[in-house]
C-alpha cells in the first residue's frame, strides 16, 4: 500500500509539471491556432534562470527564501521570453501553420543550443533547501517533500489561472476567443493584445515548470523541456484544446498511467501506455475530454 | 416647446425622407471578394443611406453574407468601402467595428461557453453600454432572467435575441444584420423583427434576409445580388409591387402583406 501512496504522489508531482509544460501549450493553440513547438525550451529557460539564483545570488540569505525568488525570477523569465517571442517573430506568421511549424522548432533547437553553449549538456544539480529532500508520512508511505512542493505550486498556478480567465477581462476575451475569434474581433475587440498575454502566461507557467522540474528530475539540462514536451502535447490532445480544466485533468491521467504503469509493469512500458491512453481517449472523444472551451 | 415638435412617427419618416438625400454612411464600390478559388464578389457597388435600412437581397450563394464579411474585414476584397466617406477596406475589424458598426451575424455565433451576461459584457466597448444594458434587458427581458445560463443552452430564438442585444448595446453608426430570422419558429421572427425595428429606429441597417415578409417589413430601399453582382437597387416598395420582378429575381413570389414605412421599419422614439 505504502509503495502505490509513494508511486501515486511521485505521478501527481510529474502530473504538476505537465500541467505546467501543457496549460500555455493548450491556451496558445485553442486561441491562436498556432503549434509551439519552442515551448519546451521556455522550461529550460525556467529551469535555468532559477539555477543561476540559487547558484550565484547569495546576497539573499537561507535557501528558502533564495528558492522563492529562484521561481519567480523564472517566471518572469517566462513570461518576458513568452510576449518577446509572440510579438518578434510568431506575430509575422498568424495564419502561415508551415511557417509557424518550421519558426517554432527552429527557435526552439535554437534555445535549447544557446542554453548548452551558455551552461554546458550536463545536468546541473540546484542547490536546495535541507526541506526538499526530507519526507513527510502519508498514509504510510514517507513522501519526498519536492514531490509535494511540485504538486502544490501546480495546484495554485491552477487556481491563480482559472480565476484569471473568469474574473478578469483579459480572462473573458481568451475565452471567448478560444470559442471563436472572428466573432471577438467583430465585437471591436483587439484580440492581438490577448495573443501576446496568453503566450507570456504559457511561458511564465513553462518556466515556473522549468524551476520545478529541476527539483523534481535533481537538476537542469538544456533539452529536459524538449524531452517533455511530446507527453504535453499528448495531455493538450486529451485535455481538449483550449481547455485549462481539461489540460488540468489530463496531466492527472496520464502522468499516473506513466508511473504506475512503469513501476508495476516495466520501466518504458509506461510511456507506451500513455500513448494507448490517447488512443482510446481520442476514439472516444475527439475533440478531448472537456474540448475547445477555455475553462 | 414640445407642441413645436413633430410627431415622433412623422419625425422618423422625415429622417428617412432625409437621409435618401444625404451622403451615404456605407458605399461600396467595385467589391471583389475570392473565397477558396472562387469569384465570390464580382464588382458589388451599393450605398446604404443614413437613418434607412437597406435590405440586401438574393438566391443562395449569390454573396450577401460575403459582402458583409468583406465590409467587416474578416475577408480579403478589392475596390472600395468608405464609411462616412472614409476609405476602410483594409482597416483591421476591431478597429473598424470601434467606429460604430454593430454586426449580428448569420447563425448567431454567441459564445456558447459563456453565460449570457458574460456575452453582453464582452460586446460592451463603450461607455454608454450600462445604460443600454437596461433597456436592451426591457427589449428581451428572457436575457435578465437568464443572465447566467451559458449561452449555449439557450434555444434558437433566445440566442438570436442575445446576439442582436449585444449589436444594441453600443450605439453604433451602422448596424450589419445577417439573416436574423433564418430558422426561427413565426412567433420568435416577430420578436425579432420588433427588436430590429427598434434597432432601426436610431441607426442605419444593412440587412440581409431571406424572408421577403420580413424584409418588406423593414426595408426601406432594396439591392439584389445575383451571382456575386449587383442586379436591381432602388426603393423596397417599388420591388415588392412589381411580384413578376420579384419573381424573376429572386425566384419567389413576393410577400404578402403591407409595406413598411418609408425608409423602412422604424418606430420613432423608441430605444435603443
Amino acid at each position: 500500500m505504502s509503495t502505490f501512496v509513494l508511486i501515486t504522489v511521485t505521478g501527481l508531482g510529474l502530473a504538476g509539471l505537465y500541467f505546467l509544460l501543457a496549460a500555455g501549450l493548450s491556451l496558445i493553440f485553442g486561441l491562436m491556432d498556432v503549434l509551439n513547438l519552442a515551448h519546451g525550451a521556455f522550461f529550460g529557460l525556467g529551469g535555468y534562470a532559477a539555477w543561476l539564483v540559487l547558484d550565484r545570488l547569495d546576497v539573499v540569505a537561507g535557501l528558502g527564501w533564495r528558492f522563492l525568488v529562484a521561481v519567480l525570477v523564472a517566471a518572469a523569465t517566462g513570461f518576458t521570453a513568452g510576449a518577446l517571442v509572440e510579438r518578434l517573430l510568431v506575430a509575422r506568421s498568424y495564419g502561415d501553420h508551415l511557417g509557424q511549424v518550421l519558426l517554432t522548432i527552429g527557435l526552439g533547437f535554437a534555445l535549447v543550443a544557446l542554453l548548452g553553449g551558455s551552461f554546458g549538456y550536463d545536468a546541473r544539480p540546484l542547490p536546495q533547501p535541507a526541506w526538499f529532500g526530507a519526507t513527510t508520512p502519508l498514509l504510510g508511505a514517507r513522501v519526498p517533500n519536492s514531490r509535494l512542493l511540485v504538486l502544490a505550486v501546480a495546484a495554485v498556478l491552477f487556481a491563480a489561472l482559472l480565476l484569471f480567465l473568469r474574473r478578469t477581462r483579459h480572462g473573458l476575451v481568451i475565452r471567448a476567443g478560444v470559442e471563436n475569434r472572428a466573432m471577438v474581433r467583430a465585437l471591436g475587440i483587439d484580440v492581438s493584445r490577448s495573443f501576446t498575454l496568453v503566450f507570456a502566461i504559457g511561458g511564465l507557467l513553462a518556466a515556473v515548470g522549468g524551476a520545478l522540474g529541476a527539483v523534481y528530475f535533481n537538476g537542469i539540462n538544456p533539452a529536459l523541456g524538449t524531452s517533455q514536451l511530446i507527453f504535453a502535447f499528448i495531455v493538450v490532445v486529451i485535455g481538449g484544446l483550449g481547455s485549462v480544466t481539461g489540460t488540468a485533468v489530463a496531466a492527472v491521467l496520464v502522468a499516473l498511467v506513466q508511473q504506475l504503469v512503469n513501476y508495476y509493469g516495466a520501466a518504458g512500458v509506461g510511456d507506451i501506455a500513455v500513448v494507448g491512453l490517447l488512443a482510446v481517449v481520442l476514439l472516444a472523444r475527439p475533440q478531448g475530454l472537456l474540448g475547445a472551451v477555455a475553462r | 416647446m414640445s407642441g413645436a415638435r413633430p410627431a415622433p412617427a412623422t419625425a422618423a419618416a422625415e429622417a428617412a425622407v432625409a437621409g435618401a438625400a444625404a451622403p451615404p454612411v456605407l458605399e461600396v464600390h467595385d467589391l471583389h471578394v475570392r473565397r477558396g478559388g472562387a469569384h465570390v464578389l464580382q464588382g458589388v457597388d451599393l450605398a446604404v443611406h443614413p437613418h434607412r435600412v437597406t435590405a440586401l437581397l438574393g438566391r443562395n450563394g449569390a454573396g450577401k453574407t460575403t459582402t458583409l464579411l468583406a465590409v467587416l474585414g474578416l475577408l480579403p476584397g478589392t475596390g472600395r468601402v468608405r464609411l462616412d466617406g472614409e476609405d476602410v477596406l483594409g482597416v483591421p475589424t476591431a478597429r473598424l467595428v470601434r467606429r460604430g458598426i454593430g454586426y449580428v451575424p448569420e447563425d448567431r455565433e454567441v459564445f456558447g461557453a459563456l453565460t449570457v451576461a458574460e456575452n453582453l459584457r464582452l460586446a460592451a466597448r463603450t461607455p454608454q453600454a450600462a445604460e443600454r444594458l437596461d433597456r436592451v434587458h426591457e427589449l428581451f427581458p428572457d436575457l435578465r432572467q437568464r443572465h447566467r445560463q451559458r449561452a449555449g443552452t439557450l434555444s434558437g430564438g433566445q440566442q438570436q435575441m442575445l446576439a442582436i442585444a449585444r449589436a444594441l448595446l453600443n450605439p453604433n453608426r451602422l448596424l450589419l444584420v445577417d439573416e436574423p430570422t433564418k430558422g426561427l419558429a413565426p412567433a420568435v421572427v416577430a420578436d425579432v423583427v420588433a427588436a430590429l425595428q427598434r434597432a432601426a429606429a436610431e441607426t442605419t441597417v444593412l440587412l440581409v434576409e431571406q424572408n421577403l415578409r420580413v424584409a418588406r417589413q423593414l426595408a426601406g430601399d432594396v439591392v439584389v445580388l445575383d451571382h456575386g453582382r449587383v442586379a436591381h437597387r432602388g426603393d423596397a416598395a417599388g420591388l415588392f409591387a412589381d411580384p413578376g420582378r420579384v419573381a424573376a429575381l429572386l425566384g419567389v413570389s413576393g410577400p404578402p402583406g403591407p409595406p413598411g414605412p418609408p425608409g423602412g421599419a422604424r418606430t420613432a422614439g423608441a430605444r435603443p
